[in-house]
C-alpha cells in the first residue's frame, strides 16, 4: 500500500510517529520551541481508543506521570526543552531505576539557565553522561530531519519496551521546528507487542504482586541490582550504536556533527570539494552508545577531524575518546541559538587543510 | 465474658495502646520479652473479656485476634470493627 | 466463639516496619480493612512516597509503585489515567504532600482524579529524624526548630484539608485523627468511604489522618497519643471539609475520569 508524503512540522511529526508507533499516554507541559508536541497530543490521543493527554502542573509531574502509566505497560511519551529536560532529571533516574520505558523528546535550545528559544546542542551532556543520579544511562537518538525524527521515534518506543529504560530523542529548535515532506509509517497494531508481565496491571487475585521501584536499601542487593541494568548497558553498547557517513570513503578530513548541525556540514563538505578538498563526514545517530565502531572503522584515511556542534565543545570529548587521541581533533561552535554557516564551517576545513586564513578556534560573535 | 483475644507476641512492641484503651482494663505488658526485645502485652483477666475489638483496633501491629460469642442480639454499635470473619 | 477481628487479607502477614506507638500502623489496618470489605485487592495500585511510609509496598497485598518525593499523586495520575478500573491510592506524610509536593496534590485535586490520598500528618519529618515539615505548630520543637517553631522565622502550619477545599473538583475530603477508639472508628469511617467514593467513580478523595509520631516527638507513645488529642487536634479541627459524593451532577465539580463513564 503506498503511504501518502506530508508536509509536517517536526514535532507534530514526532507526535504522530508517536502516537502510530502505539503511544497512549503523553503528559507534557509547555515550553518553547516544542509546545506543538503537547498541542497536537492533545487532540491526537483522543482519537485513538484508550489514549490520554494531560498537561501537567510542570515537567516534574509529566515525568512522574509517565513513572505511573508506564509502570501499567502503556507505551508513555513526555517531551520537553532542556529547562524542563532539568526538572524530569530525577524522574528519569527513577524511570531507569524501576525499569520503566518511557520515551523523552528534548528540543535543545540555547542555555545555560532560561537561555534562549532558538536551536543548541549543549544538552549533550546532560542526555549521554546522565543528567540524573545514579549509574544509568539512556538511549540517546539524534534525528536530523523530520523523516528521521519520525523513523527513530518508533525505534525509540521499540528499544524503550525491549531494555525496559528509558529512551532519550535529542532533537533541537530547528528540527521541532521546519517543515518537510514525511512518509509516516502504518500505525502498529497494540495487540502485536509483547505482553509486559512486571506491570501493574492488578494482581486480580490470580498472580503475586507486581512492584515498580527503585529502592534497594540492602546495598549487597542494590549492587546486584547495578549489576543488571548494567549488563542491559553493555548489551545496548554493542547492539545499538548508529550512524551515517558523507564522502567519508576517500576523505582526508572529517567532519563529527549530529542533528541539524550535521545537515549544515554536509553543504560545507560540498562546498571545499568542489576546491579538491577531501572532506567528509562522520554523523553519530545514537550519541549513547557512541558509534566508536565506526570511528575505528570507517576513518582510515582520515588525518585531521573537525567537531562542529551548537554548543562550546560537548561531543567532542567523545570522539577524542572514540579514536583514542590518535587522530588529532579541533573543534568548532556557535552557542546561545546561533546557528552556523555553511560559509563559516567550509572557511574551518580550509583552515585545517592548510589553505585559509589563521585559526580562530571556537566561533565567536560576528 | 463472651470474649477472648489471642496476642501475636513476636509481632508486639510493647506501645501500650491496648493497654491504655482496653475498656476493661484486663490488659498488662508482661515481664517477657520477644525476640525483638520488646515487652509484650497480654490479658491478666481473660474471663472479664468482652470481645470487644478495642485493642485490636488500636494496635498497630496487627497483634490480636479477637474472639466474641454470639448473643442472641448483635449490638449496632459495633458496627466500625469489621465484620465477622467466621471461625 | 467467632473470630472477629484479625489482621485484614489486604494486609500483608511480615512485621511492620514502624516504630513503637506510630500511628501509621493503625492506618494500614484500616486501609486494608477496607479494601477487604470492598473487595478491590485484586485491582488496587498503591503509590508509596518517600517518608516513613516508603516501604508500603512490602505491607500490601496488590500491585505497587514506589514514587519520587512528593510525586504520588502525579504517579498515580498517570496510572488512573491508563487504567481506570483500578483502585489507585496513596499514602503521603507531612513533607511528600504538603511541602515537596504541593504542586501534585493540589493539580491532582484540581483535575478531580478520581484516586483516593491518605494524607498522614503527624507534624513532623519521620524518617529523616524529626525536622520541621510544614505542619509542624508553633512553638514545636524540632531538629530544624530546635527553639520551638518560630513564626516570624518559619511561617505558620499549613491545613491541607481546608486548603484543598477551596477547589471544586474535589469530591470528598475529611480530616480524622488516630489518638483514641472513637477517633479510630471515623477514621474507619472515612477510609472507607474514601475508597467507595473512588469505586462508584465520584472522583478525588482525600482523607487527613492525624497521627502521632512518639520517636520525633521525644515522648512515649501514651503521651504522644495524648499529645495528638490535646495539641494536633485544636489547630487540625476533624471533620468533613467536602462532601459532594452524593451530588446528582457531574457537572464542573465532576471527575475526570469516572470509573465507568471514562473520557476527559
Amino acid at each position: 500500500m503506498m503511504a501518502d508524503k506530508v508536509l509536517m512540522k517536526g514535532n507534530e511529526a514526532m507526535a504522530e510517529a508517536a502516537v502510530r508507533a502505539g503511544c497512549r499516554f503523553y503528559a507534557g507541559y509547555p515550553i518553547t520551541p516544542q509546545n506543538e508536541v503537547p498541542e497536537y497530543m492533545s487532540m491526537r490521543l483522543f482519537e485513538v481508543e484508550g489514549g490520554h493527554f494531560v498537561q501537567a502542573e510542570s515537567e516534574i509531574a509529566a515525568i512522574n506521570m509517565l513513572y505511573g502509566a508506564g509502570g501499567c505497560g502503556a507505551r508513555v511519551m513526555t517531551s520537553s526543552s532542556s529547562p524542563g529536560i532539568s526538572l524530569k532529571q530525577e524522574g528519569i533516574s527513577y524511570l531507569a531505576g524501576a525499569e520503566v520505558p518511557a520515551v523523552i523528546a528534548n528540543m535543545a535550545r540555547g542555555g545555560p539557565g532560561l537561555g534562549g528559544i532558538q536551536p543548541a546542542q549543549s544538552d549533550y551532556y546532560q542526555a549521554t553522561k546522565g543528567g540524573g543520579h545514579g549509574d544509568y544511562r539512556l538511549l540517546v537518538l539524534a534525528p536530523e530531519s523530520v523523516q528521521e525524527l519520525v523513523d527513530l521515534t518508533a525505534v525509540a518506543f521499540d528499544r524503550a519496551d525491549y531494555y525496559r529504560n528509558p529512551v532519550m530523542i535529542l532533537g533541537d529548535a530547528i528540527l521541532g521546528q521546519v517543515m518537510e515532506p514525511v512518509i509516516l509509517p502504518e500505525p502498529i497494531a497494540l495487540d502485536s507487542l509483547p505482553a509486559k508481565d512486571w506491570a501493574t496491571t492488578g494482581t486480580r487475585g490470580e498472580r503475586r504482586k507486581h512492584i515498580i521501584n527503585s529502592l534497594y536499601l540492602k546495598p549487597h542487593e542494590l549492587e546486584r541490582h547495578n549489576h543488571r541494568l548494567q549488563a542491559k548497558y553493555r548489551t545496548m553498547e554493542q547492539s545499538e550504536q548508529r550512524y551515517a557517513t558523507y564522502r567519508l570513503e576517500d576523505a582526508e578530513i572529517a567532519i563529527a556533527a549530529y542533528g541539524s548541525t550535521a545537515r549544515i556540514c554536509r553543504r560545507a563538505i560540498d562546498l571545499v570539494r568542489a576546491e579538491g578538498i577531501r572532506a567528509g563526514m562522520l554523523r553519530p545517530i545514537s550519541l549513547w552508545p557512541f558509534p566508536v565502531e565506526a570511528f575505528r572503522s570507517e576513518v582510515c584515511g582520515v588525518h585531521r577531524f573537525l567537531v562542529v556542534e551548537m554548543s562550546h565543545g560537548q561531543m567532542v570529548d567523545d570522539v577524542r575518546l572514540a579514536l583514542d587521541c590518535n587522530v588529532p581533533v579541533s573543534f568548532y561552535g556557535r552557542s546561545g541559538g546561533m546557528v552556523p554557516s555553511p560559509v563559516e564551517i567550509a572557511e574551518q576545513l580550509r583552515l585545517l587543510a592548510g589553505v585559509g586564513k589563521e585559526q580562530t578556534g571556537g566561533g565567536a560573535g560576528e | 465474658m463472651p470474649g477472648r483475644v489471642v496476642f501475636n507476641e513476636e509481632r508486639c512492641k510493647g506501645c501500650e495502646l491496648c493497654v491504655q484503651f482496653c475498656p476493661r482494663k484486663i490488659i498488662v505488658l508482661l515481664d517477657r520479652r520477644n525476640a525483638k526485645g520488646y515487652r509484650t502485652a497480654g490479658v491478666s483477666e481473660m474471663d472479664k473479656c468482652t470481645g470487644c475489638a478495642t485493642c485490636a483496633q488500636m494496635c498497630p501491629d496487627a497483634v490480636i485476634e479477637v474472639y466474641r460469642e454470639r448473643a442472641a442480639k448483635e449490638s449496632g454499635a459495633d458496627s466500625d470493627s469489621p465484620r465477622e470473619q467466621g471461625s | 466463639m467467632s473470630k472477629v477481628f484479625s489482621r485484614p487479607q489486604a494486609l500483608s502477614d511480615v512485621p511492620l516496619s514502624y516504630c513503637p506507638g506510630c500511628t501509621y500502623g493503625i492506618v494500614h489496618r484500616m486501609i486494608a480493612q477496607a479494601m477487604d470489605e470492598l473487595d478491590v485487592t485484586g485491582r488496587a495500585v498503591g503509590v508509596a512516597p518517600v517518608g516513613c511510609t516508603v516501604l508500603a509496598y512490602d505491607f500490601f497485598e496488590c500491585d505497587f509503585q514506589q514514587a519520587a518525593h512528593g510525586r504520588a499523586p502525579a504517579v498515580a495520575t498517570g496510572i488512573k489515567r491508563v487504567q481506570p478500573d483500578s483502585i489507585v491510592f496513596t499514602l503521603q506524610g507531612d513533607g511528600d504532600l504538603a511541602a515537596i509536593g504541593t504542586a501534585e496534590i493540589v493539580h491532582a485535586a484540581a483535575r478531580g482524579e478520581n484516586i483516593t490520598v491518605f494524607f498522614l500528618n503527624n507534624t513532623i519529618y519521620g524518617m529523616t529524624g524529626g525536622q520541621m515539615a510544614p505542619t509542624t505548630l508553633i512553638g514545636q520543637r524540632s531538629t530544624t526548630s530546635p527553639a520551638g517553631r518560630v513564626h516570624k522565622r518559619a511561617g505558620t502550619p499549613i491545613r491541607v484539608s481546608e486548603m484543598l477545599a477551596t477547589l471544586d473538583a474535589p469530591a470528598y475530603i475529611e480530616r480524622v485523627a488516630t489518638d483514641k477508639p472513637a477517633n479510630v472508628m471515623r477514621a474507619m469511617r472515612a477510609i472507607r468511604k474514601a475508597l467507595q467514593c473512588q469505586v462508584d467513580g465520584r472522583g478525588f478523595s482525600l482523607v487527613e489522618i492525624l497521627s502521632a509520631c512518639p520517636t520525633n516527638w521525644g515522648m512515649p507513645p501514651l503521651e504522644a497519643l495524648s499529645r495528638l488529642g490535646s495539641e494536633v487536634i485544636p489547630y487540625y479541627p476533624l471533620g468533613v471539609y467536602r462532601d459532594r459524593i452524593n451530588d446528582a451532577s457531574d457537572g464542573p465539580q465532576g471527575p475526570v475520569t469516572g470509573g465507568a463513564a471514562g473520557g476527559c
